[in-house]
């Protein structure tokens, strides 16, 4: 009985550990890259490669005096941080990284994290409401609208492979996909000729959850000074970059169990964690590598483009799979 | 501060676009009455950084005032006091030998392309994307070091004197100056590919911040602000001065009226200053680069006096009431971005925010020289 | 030429002016009915006309100066050939006692007419109509000329100072101006 909580217990706190490092070691490899395509080295001064600025930014946010704004509402102010970073650690939970290491395999873990992920947006606007800054509630509003719109698309694709598989269970999503490249949800079978497309929306909707640019109008520097954020000093501030990045991993793991076959290796040899692990650093290396080459959207171009564009075609692709599931 | 925030019957609510803000690039407080995320009404507040440079140039000799043209706009100061001495010169009627006014006329297209380098980053910064502004920062640096070795300083210039230079360009400076020219053509075909082509960046920009051709003449808006409603005005070909009536190169004119036009406008603008440096570097005469006859104290006779040039920004005009003494009596500056930012008050009403900071972005504003 | 034009136009607002001299030096005198007097120590106050000056060695063709009453007649003349304003400023002219306002006006395309207007108040009473209305440009530099002159443009929609802090009530362009 002890030996199962205390494997629980290792599970969840090693969980929790991967979470924190990844949020923390993705700044350093986020700034290097911004560094690298912008011709600059990025940070070199501490510790070899930089390796130590991660700590150091952590000391100096740590020790930084955590200011609240006169007439802000505190219990709000003080929420909103945390509301951003636990739902994100909290979905690593349920996350599998290979056949054997998974800390809670549930049977509706694809459901646990859209709720979960839901939880974020109310950290938004909590942050700039609470933060009694016209910049602070503009950019939420934004911010909060621009959740809403994206997760809908991002859901129905979800719903698509769902279909397909007959499992809500991580697990399960990746385990069906063994065997290989051919196997995997993003090639385009006899019942799901639009599967890359699905991939292509799913990757944009979990850009735009992320607020990562160009999707970036909830923090967008250049108009709303730093957007919900402004009134954030110290570790307030380090809580929401951190819960970004953690959301950054989750969404990378996403599209990797979804789509790309999870802990499978892409000729069927020696699948494991590490496959994993090389799949989701891709994909953030393409976050960071969009985030530095692209501007900014507009308020509009970011709803038509979900109202207007990805939700149809995922609807149409919803109907397609269902419809040809019946056939074959 | 800690009372209930008032909400005004119409429910608009007053943003401020402060002195402190990151796309205002400079002090520059805009005052917006906002309807979510429409602006309703804008007021223009300025003064932050106005520092009395026509009170000084009345205070000063002609001489003395030099250095301050440069602190008007610090990106493209050459063009400023070009415009200056050309200013006295044509008050005090001092001959300048050719050999100054071609390299006058290289180091004041040098700078236009700087000033439009660093713009081009400032506003596809503005815009979301922060990687070009690297890029055309690097590029910048090679036209600073070229002319730091001439002129010895890399922002603020004091090279001109009245009559020519005082300095003259060595081979040092020819060779830096033919090498960067085709380094810069494969920037600019980078930055095509990398922004101008760009799908978001064009939906940025198109059809946003109208400034049609009535308003530039109403507000006496001038250049690429002008040239991108489809006026085809550059004080350099309209009323030429200096030694460009020598120079063959284009005046780009886009008749869309948009923040895209100016972009465009801007850019190409980039490609005809090389081709102007690059005429100017051929046809360079060997000469002496100061008149032999100069006055030893500047008198100008009596009257008013008024010189315009194009700078990176539009046509920037010194007017000079002189009363024959040795400081001017009226030292007026007329700035260009001044008659520019006027419009945006009126221009920018009914707009969103993002689609306003783009525009305002398009203007190509520096405030000190707004405010002077 | 749009500077025949424009300057027949302009002496149309003179009922009954002197005859409109052609300017070959820098120094020129007014003839007519005033004697040119040899030595430059005395000038004679210039009149209301119109004088066509010499673009290299002034900058500007033609310069006007009339009374404020004119001043919106002779713009407007300007707005419909379609100049465009470049600046308003003034001059400070305490020996006489005077505040000259100064109107620049010049064109877009490639017929060169640049336009100077000028109008002089007395220094205790200096009001100007506003050409605000005709040219909404002319918001911004008239509020500047009220900063620095102290010159009350009457019609003028918001004249708070502008460059100034917004509770000064010094002109510091003015000749006795003591920081």
């Amino acid at each position: 009985m002890s030996l199962t909580i205390l494997n629980a217990l290792v599970a969840v706190v090693a969980a929790i550990a991967f979470a924190a490092l990844n949020a923390a070691y993705l700044v350093w490899a986020e700034r290097r890259g911004a560094g690298r395509i912008q011709r600059r080295p990025g940070p070199n001064v501490n510790g070899p490669f930089g390796l130590l600025q991660p700590p150091a930014d952590g000391i100096k946010l740590m020790t930084k005096q955590l200011m609240i704004p006169g007439g802000a509402d505190k219990a709000l102010f003080m929420v909103a941080p945390v509301l951003a970073m636990a739902p994100a650690i909290t979905s690593f939970v349920t996350i599998p990284f290979s056949e054997t290491i998974v800390a809670r395999s549930m049977d509706i873990g694809v459901l646990m994290i859209f709720a979960f992920a839901s939880l974020g947006g109310m950290a938004i606007l909590f942050a700039g409401w609470g933060s009694r800054n016209k910049y602070g509630v503009m950019a939420s509003v934004r911010a909060v609208s621009q959740a809403i719109s994206y997760e809908v698309p991002m859901l129905i694709t979800v719903i698509t492979i769902v279909m397909m598989t007959g499992t809500m269970n991580l697990h399960e999503l990746a385990t069906s996909q063994a065997g290989g490249m051919w196997n995997w949800n993003i090639v385009p079978s006899l019942s799901s000729p639009l599967m890359p497309v699905s991939f292509l929306i799913f990757f944009i909707c979990s850009l735009a959850e992320t607020n990562r640019a160009p999707f970036d109008l909830g923090e967008a520097e250049s108009e709303l000074v730093a957007g919900f954020h402004t009134e954030y000093g110290s570790m307030g501030f380090g809580l929401f970059f951190m819960g970004e990045y953690a959301n950054i991993v989750i969404g990378a793991s996403l599209i990797t169990i979804l789509f790309l076959g999870g802990w499978d290796c892409p000729l069927g040899l020696f699948p494991g964690v590490w496959w994993f692990l090389l799949k989701i650093y891709l994909l953030i290396f393409s976050f960071i590598w969009i985030r530095w080459t692209f501007p900014r959207t507009t308020i509009y171009g970011l709803l038509n483009l979900s109202w207007k564009i990805l939700i149809p075609i995922s609807l149409f692709n919803l109907l397609l799979t269902a419809g040809l599931l019946k056939v074959f | 501060m800690s009372g209930p925030i008032h909400i005004r019957p119409d429910e608009t609510f007053t943003l401020n676009v402060g002195p402190q803000h990151p796309a205002t690039h400079g002090v520059l407080r805009v005052k917006m009455e906002m309807d979510g995320e429409y602006i309703v009404k804008a007021e223009t507040v300025l003064g932050y950084i106005h520092r009395m440079h026509e009170l000084m140039g009345e205070n000063r000799t002609y001489p003395q005032v030099l250095p301050n043209l440069s602190r008007l706009d610090y990106l493209g100061a050459l063009g400023y006091t070009h415009g200056h001495v050309l200013a006295v010169e044509r008050a005090a009627g001092i001959e300048v030998p050719e050999r100054a006014e071609y390299i006058r006329a290289i180091t004041v297209e040098l700078n236009r392309v700087a000033s439009h380098l660093f713009w081009f980053g400032a506003f596809v910064m503005d815009l979301g994307g922060f990687t070009p502004l690297m890029y055309a920062i690097e590029d910048r640096e090679h036209i600073l070091d070229m002319l730091e070795a001439v002129t010895g300083s890399r922002l603020t210039y004091c090279y001109y004197r009245f009559g020519g230079l005082y300095n003259d360009v060595d081979d040092d400076f020819i060779a830096a100056a033919r090498a960067f020219i085709p380094r810069m053509r494969k920037s600019l075909k980078k930055y095509d590919a990398l922004v101008t082509g760009n799908i978001i960046f064009r939906k940025r920009l198109e059809g946003i911040g109208p400034i049609s051709a009535e308003m530039c003449r109403k507000y006496g808006a001038t250049g690429p602000v002008a040239r991108g409603a489809g006026l085809d005005f550059d004080v350099r070909k309209n009323e030429p001065y200096s030694v460009y009536p020598e120079f063959d190169f284009d005046v780009p004119v886009y008749h869309e009226c948009d923040s895209l036009a100016r972009y465009k406008v801007r850019m190409d603008e980039m490609e005809q200053s090389l081709r102007i440096i690059e005429q100017g570097l051929d046809k360079l005469p060997d000469g002496p680069i100061m008149p032999k006859k100069k006055p030893k104290l500047i008198k100008p006779p009596v009257g008013d006096y008024y010189q315009a040039v194009e700078t990176a920004r539009g046509s920037f005009g010194i007017r000079i009431v002189s009363d024959g003494t040795k400081n001017a009596y009226r030292f007026k500056l007329r700035s260009p971005t001044y008659s520019n930012m006027s419009l945006f008050d009126e221009a920018c009403e009914g707009m969103m925010i993002m689609d306003a900071l783009a525009m305002m972005g398009s203007l190509d504003l520096v405030i000190p020289e707004i405010d002077r | 030429m749009i500077k025949e034009t424009v300057k027949q136009a302009l002496q149309d607002l003179f009922p009954d002016p002197p005859p409109v001299v052609e300017e070959l030096v820098a120094e020129a005198a007014a003839e007519g009915e005033e004697e040119k007097k040899p030595a430059k120590k005395k000038e004679e106050p210039r009149i209301n006309g119109v004088i066509e000056r010499d673009h290299a060695a002034h900058g500007y063709d033609i310069d006007v100066q009339l009374e404020p009453g004119q001043l919106l007649a002779a713009v407007m003349i300007l707005d419909k050939t379609g100049f465009f304003l470049e600046s308003v400023t003034g001059v400070d002219w305490i020996k006489e006692d005077q505040l000259e306002s100064v109107y620049d006006f010049s064109r877009f395309d490639f017929d060169v007419c640049r336009v100077v207007i000028r109008t002089r108040t007395s220094r205790s009473e200096p009001k100007v109509p506003t050409i605000s209305k005709i040219y909404p440009g002319a918001g911004w530099h008239e509020r500047e000329t009220h900063d620095f002159f102290g010159i009350k443009f009457e019609g003028h929609p918001h004249l708070i100072p502008l460059l100034l802090p917004e509770d000064a009530d010094f002109h510091p362009l003015l000749k006795d101006f003591k920081p």
